[in-house]
């Protein structure tokens, strides 16, 4: 592996201070899943590499009915799941953070690091988008809020300057009546990446018969984690039915453009885009009815 | 260049401090600086699971930390599950249900298979395979190692009840 220098930073204030420095010739690890991969393979560079698992911040894991869930950039998956309160709150999150990888990468892989890696295929990102994720980010004198739909710009570009870091992602207390799922194809039970996925949330209206609104966000099909507002507005304030979903389903069809390369055709991830938003869509919806 | 960093970690119940350049990863310093060469290299980045350890209780695989991150940190690799004399029931059950044929995965399955019992001492089949999912072989078709898991939970449990 290329040779670089490593600073375990200890606050915002340092890491943001060689991320001024250094520009993008410094990298933040968190789990290192991904970027020690791509320093290995030679896909990134660094002269320093900056370890912010130990700034609080970016550990910091905090869920309450009324301020929703804070989680650090650098908490790990199997935090995630071992939270009772959390997997009970964001069962839609779960969905994805139990998926990423086996069981020795969730020890170590952090949603912070699956959403500035920016794949279009990030397990955790369609789900964070549906739950309404914001992205805290940091420099050495601002601290900024992005809504995550807005944060990617291509295949591994997102908005983040190099002087920047991302320190958390925000979700919102789930309101009554919410239900959440993400749903991935993968032509293995685990272990592989998207060729397509979905994920959802839904609010239901107090007698769960009806849709208050949706928000519905595509994997894999396009260069960037897409999110579909039309096939939730699809959805809002009709009666929860067959036609509603298929609307919504057809609605993330027509919005998904993808390729086609060594893990399926663009045909077969339009189709998918259907199938996926439309069984993320039921289950979400019992979800919402049992919660 | 060289920028080497002392680091100290406690590594199958031993501190130890040694030094390593920040690009070798935890798997190299294993083997190579250390001489703790049961874990194994076998993709080398993070999809086989030869090269699992357990890192302050939690499952992870060395190929994918940086030797300079396990400062102050615990260490567990398979030199580590080995008792002094004889064998641990895992190991010993590989042996006896035929678990392995090469034996590169071996380690990594055996420290994966004691993170999971260490966790949940009465695993499901089902919750095996899902735990194990992240380990490759090549060799066996899973069902052996499946199954040894299994029996070496029960002898495990059958340790520790009182007598």
């Amino acid at each position: 592996m290329q040779a670089f220098s490593y600073v375990p930073a200890r606050t915002i204030s340092e890491a943001a201070e060689i991320l001024a420095r250094e520009g993008d010739q410094a990298k933040c690890l968190s789990g290192g899943t991904d970027l020690i991969v791509f320093l290995r393979e030679g896909r990134r560079s660094a002269k320093v590499v900056v370890d912010v698992k130990g700034i609080p911040e970016l550990n910091q894991l905090s869920y309450s009915p009324k301020e929703g869930l804070t989680i650090g950039a650098a908490v790990p998956c199997h935090r995630i799941y071992n939270n009772a309160q959390i997997a009970a709150a964001y069962p839609g999150l779960i969905d994805a953070v139990t998926l990423i990888g086996g069981t020795a990468i969730q020890g170590r892989a952090t949603l912070g690091g699956n959403v500035c890696t920016a794949s279009p295929a990030g397990d955790s990102i369609p789900v964070l988008i549906a739950y309404e994720a914001t992205c805290i980010v940091a420099s050495r004198s601002v601290t900024k809020a992005i809504p995550l739909e807005k944060f990617f710009l291509g295949p591994g570009r997102t908005v983040l300057q190099p002087s920047e870091l991302l320190v958390a992602l925000k979700l919102p207390p789930p309101r009554p009546g919410t239900g959440a799922a993400y749903l991935r194809f993968i032509p293995r039970n685990e272990m592989d990446i998207a060729v397509t996925s979905a994920g959802v949330a839904v609010v239901l209206d107090e007698s769960k018969t009806h849709f208050v609104g949706a928000r519905i966000a595509l994997g894999a099909v396009a260069p960037t984690p897409l999110f579909v507002p039309e096939a939730g507005a699809a959805l809002a304030g009709r009666p929860v039915s067959d036609e509603a979903i298929e609307a919504a389903a057809q609605a993330a069809r027509a919005a998904a453009r993808p390729i086609t390369d060594m893990r399926g055709s663009a045909e077969q991830r339009k189709h998918l885009s259907y199938v996926l938003t439309r069984r993320a869509l039921w289950k979400a919806v019992e979800r919402a009815k049992s919660a | 260049m060289s920028n080497k960093v002392l680091v100290t970690a406690t590594i199958n119940d031993e501190e130890m401090s040694f030094v390593c350049e920040p690009r070798q990863s935890l798997l190299e310093v294993l083997r190579d600086v250390l001489n703790l060469t049961g874990v194994k290299e076998g993709c080398n980045n993070g999809n086989c699971g030869a090269c699992a350890v357990i890192l302050n209780g939690v499952l992870v695989n060395s190929c994918l930390v940086l030797g300079v991150e396990i400062n102050g940190a615990t260490v567990t690799t398979i030199e580590g599950i080995t008792p002094k004399e004889g064998l641990h029931p895992l190991q010993q059950k590989f042996l006896e249900d035929a678990a392995l044929q090469c034996g590169i995965c071996t380690p990594g399955f055996i420290v994966a298979a004691k993170a999971l019992l260490d966790k949940n001492p009465n695993p499901t089949e089902h919750e095996v395979r899902y735990w194990l999912a992240g380990n490759l072989c090549r060799c066996t078709g899973y069902d052996k190692i499946v199954r040894a898991v299994l029996d070496a939970a029960e002898v495990m449990r059958a340790e520790k009840q009182p007598v």
